[in-house]
């Protein structure tokens, strides 16, 4: 049933670009079939792989950054009851901050190149991560605490089988978020003031106004992004099946 | 105070004496910072003088029109999908997706479609902002007890009357986070873009002060619009939970 | 007669998962204007399709009922009042706001509506608790303010459907106490559906005896009270009769429809 939606949705979404398209004319949109073309063709072309390298490679040290930072803060800060009392009104107005107005900061620290977009990427993802964990931990019901106890655990035992257990979904709904906002935060950085990588040909596409192009890379970096989403959003759904609210990252709170 | 909010502070004045420390014994150079104290001076002196008055309005015009057109269409929008399970269930996926697309790479295709004006970042700030809206009249409207629905029958009520009278202003405190969520990702949209590529406010502002080496006007205009956002966002926050308690039954 | 069933029957059609379920009837039943009226269920029994249908909430699947001579079918006229079982306050509007409410939706004058509204306030016992919102109230004084919010309307029928059902056995027999004066002031038709059996006892002028799926009435009890009637004829002799007179009858339905064998 889910499918027959998703494939609803996907052809309603083509239909309406196909629509769009016809009121506007070429100069301002791609039609969908030129624009799917034009991406198998970028695909194909062996100058657009290098970039795809540089845009992967900053993003996945990023992404790495901030899942370990992030979880270290995270379960750390979410341990006691005061740190987490302390620390969650400072992350989440850490949260709701455009971190693109730090980007020049990380730029004179860091200089152009590769460890600014990194550390860019990096601090997108470390907040919702660490806020989700912190958050996961301390919504750990006592209960679970009080069973552990009378089940007379190891304090190893009961943090592995027990607590991870049920702090996990919540973990996973940051790492989701975290990934997402990563990259947004990764390509954010390539777009300005950047010299290769994937928002850099967006821009470079933007200022030649080549409509092709700025949609097949939008086009592709919208694919990627929300696949990896929907497996992530899948895997939540498993490990439990309230979770994966579409409420948007910041309705927390 | 309470004590985590005593904590809190303590750490805050920590953070910034420790900047303000580095920042004036030389370790952190003046080409990189400038320390927090000059930071607060010079915002001061460029308020005064009015010299960003016009990017300051311009930015804040565009996140307001971004915040209102998002909250009509997303209140609008969410009510009539709650009426409509079956389309709902189709945009389902759309939503539970939407926030993990890079919403920036559309930035290019806007300004190409709709010029150079302002009219790229407002879109860009309404298109973050709106489903958030959306979702969480989605969320209040759910949420209405079926006996206030008989309650609008009993009443003869009328299916606009008990969405206006009924639903909409049980659904209120949602909507109201809604409306924090839509302030925060306007902000967010709106600056973001017009650091990216654009010709006036406060996001281009920084971006310019950045790339002529003027720490002293880039570093107070990013102070400028991290308290802004921030005092807005605590506010609403603050005013949420208020409304929410309120409810409590 | 006020209002009259005739062979109302009410099925749930077959839905994905569960079977066509027969919940009510065939139902007659004659209410003269001015009487109350309970009903008991018996323990078990789901939600109130009698009430739903009486009141225009639902559709009867055959059968019909009338009140004031009209035939009551998919709304609901005008001149009935509805208390539920789950508080209906609405918690955006303080206690004065909300009783107000259906005099300001039938637009009536800005004078009469606060003359009705002080009222039903000082009749009602929340005048201290106007300017309240329901989430500061208690349960009893929540299901006050939708009895308020009914009555200001001066409904001819008033439908309750186990409106104490949440409250502690004395503030029930005292609630039962107001529900009395308010029958008494407003000369209304009471229909009220509980499956608490001293409590219809001791408020109606009738009881009907429901039985298991698909409800029918299997005995209408008189009981003779006078009008001018508290709580406290829970202590005559008379009350012990009649409860143990419906409770006979009762227990048999109330096995049946938790599941267990005749005993």
């Amino acid at each position: 049933m889910r499918w027959r939606d998703s494939a609803l949705l996907i052809v309603i979404l083509l239909a309406a670009w196909q629509l769009l398209y016809f009121a506007v004319g070429d100069v301002a949109l791609s039609s969908p079939a030129r624009t799917f073309q034009a991406a198998a063709r970028m695909l194909g072309d062996a100058r657009f792989w290098p970039h795809t390298r540089e845009t992967l490679l900053a993003f996945c040290q990023a992404f790495a950054i901030a899942l370990a930072i992030g979880l270290a803060i995270g379960l750390t800060l979410g341990a006691s009851r005061l740190t987490g009392e302390v620390a969650e009104p400072l992350l989440v107005a850490l949260y709701s901050i455009p971190k693109v107005t730090l980007y020049p900061v990380i730029l004179l620290v860091f200089g152009i190149g590769m460890p600014a977009k990194v550390a860019f990427g990096a601090i997108h993802g470390i907040v919702p991560i660490s806020l989700f964990a912190m958050n996961a931990i301390r919504d750990i019901s006592p209960v679970h605490l009080r069973t552990a106890r009378v089940l007379r655990l190891s304090p190893s035992e009961t943090a592995t089988k027990i607590l991870l257990r049920a702090a996990l979904p919540e973990i996973v709904t940051g790492i989701r978020v975290g990934f997402s906002l990563t990259l947004i935060g990764t390509l954010l950085g390539e777009m300005f003031g950047a010299q290769r990588g994937l928002g850099f040909l967006l821009m470079q596409a933007m200022s030649l106004h080549e409509m092709e192009r700025i949609m097949s890379l939008t086009l592709l970096l919208v694919i990627f992004a929300a696949t990896v989403n929907a497996g992530l959003l899948a895997l939540e759904r498993r490990l439990s099946p309230s979770a994966g609210l579409s409420d948007g990252p910041l309705a927390r709170g | 105070m309470s004590k985590a909010e005593l904590i809190r502070l303590a750490v805050i004045v920590f953070l910034i004496g420790m900047l303000e420390a580095l920042c004036r014994t030389g370790i952190i150079p003046t080409i990189t910072a400038i320390p927090p104290s000059a930071m607060f001076e010079a915002l001061f002196k460029i308020l005064a003088s009015g010299k960003f008055n016009q990017d300051i309005a311009v930015t804040l015009r565009n996140v307001s029109v971004a915040i209102t057109a998002a909250m009509l269409v997303g209140i609008v929008l969410g009510t009539l999908l709650q009426s409509l399970p079956a389309v709902r269930r189709i945009f389902d996926p759309l939503f539970a997706t939407y926030y993990a697309v890079p919403m920036y790479a559309f930035y290019p295709l806007l300004i190409v479609v709709l010029g150079l004006g302002d009219l790229p970042q407002i879109a860009i700030g309404f298109l973050l902002a709106v489903v958030a809206v959306l979702l969480n009249t989605l969320n209040g409207l759910d949420r209405v007890p079926p006996v206030l629905l008989k309650t609008a029958q009993v009443h003869r009520l009328g299916l606009i009357r008990t969405a206006l009278k009924v639903r909409l202003p049980f659904a209120a405190p949602y909507i109201f986070t809604g409306f924090k969520l839509a302030v925060a990702y306007s902000f967010i949209g709106v600056i973001g873009a017009e650091f990216i590529t654009s010709n006036r406010g406060i996001g281009y502002e920084i971006a310019f002060a950045y790339n002529n080496f003027d720490n002293r006007v880039m570093y107070p205009m990013i102070l400028l619009v991290l308290m802004v956002v921030i005092t807005v966002n605590m506010s609403l926050h603050h005013w949420e939970k208020r409304l929410m308690e309120r409810r409590l039954r | 007669m006020h209002v009259s069933l005739r062979g109302v029957t009410r099925v749930y059609g077959a839905r994905a998962g569960q079977p066509e379920a027969h919940a009510l009837g065939p139902i007659d039943l004659d209410l003269e204007r001015g009487e109350f009226f309970s009903v008991v269920e018996p323990s078990g029994c789901g939600k109130s399709t009698l009430l739903d249908v009486m009141a225009g909430l639902a559709r009867p699947s055959a059968g019909e009922c009338t009140f004031e001579g009209r035939r009551v079918e998919g709304e609901v006229p005008d001149g009935i009042g509805v208390v539920f079982q789950e508080d209906a306050s609405f918690p955006w509007l303080t206690v004065r706001d909300n009783i107000a409410f259906g005099l300001r939706q039938a637009g009536r004058l800005d004078s009469e509506i606060q003359a009705q509204t002080l009222y039903a306030l000082e009749f009602m016992g929340l005048k201290d608790f106007a300017n309240a919102y329901p989430a500061q109230l208690s349960g009893g004084m929540r299901q006050r303010v939708c009895i308020a919010r009914t009555l200001v309307l001066k409904p001819r029928l008033i439908l309750l459907d186990e409106p104490f059902g949440a409250l502690d056995q004395q503030t029930r027999l005292l609630m039962g106490d107001e529900l009395l004066r308010l029958w008494r002031e407003t000369g209304a038709t009471i229909l009220l559906i509980t499956h608490a059996i001293d409590e219809a006892t001791m408020l109606a002028d009738r009881v009907g005896v429901m039985s298991a799926r698909p409800g029918c009435f299997l005995e209408i009890v008189s009981t003779g009270w006078q009008k001018e009637r508290d709580s406290t004829v829970v202590s005559s002799e008379a009350f012990g009769r009649l409860t143990s007179r419906i409770w006979t009858r009762l227990r048999v339905e109330s096995l049946r429809s938790l599941g267990h064998v005749d005993q």
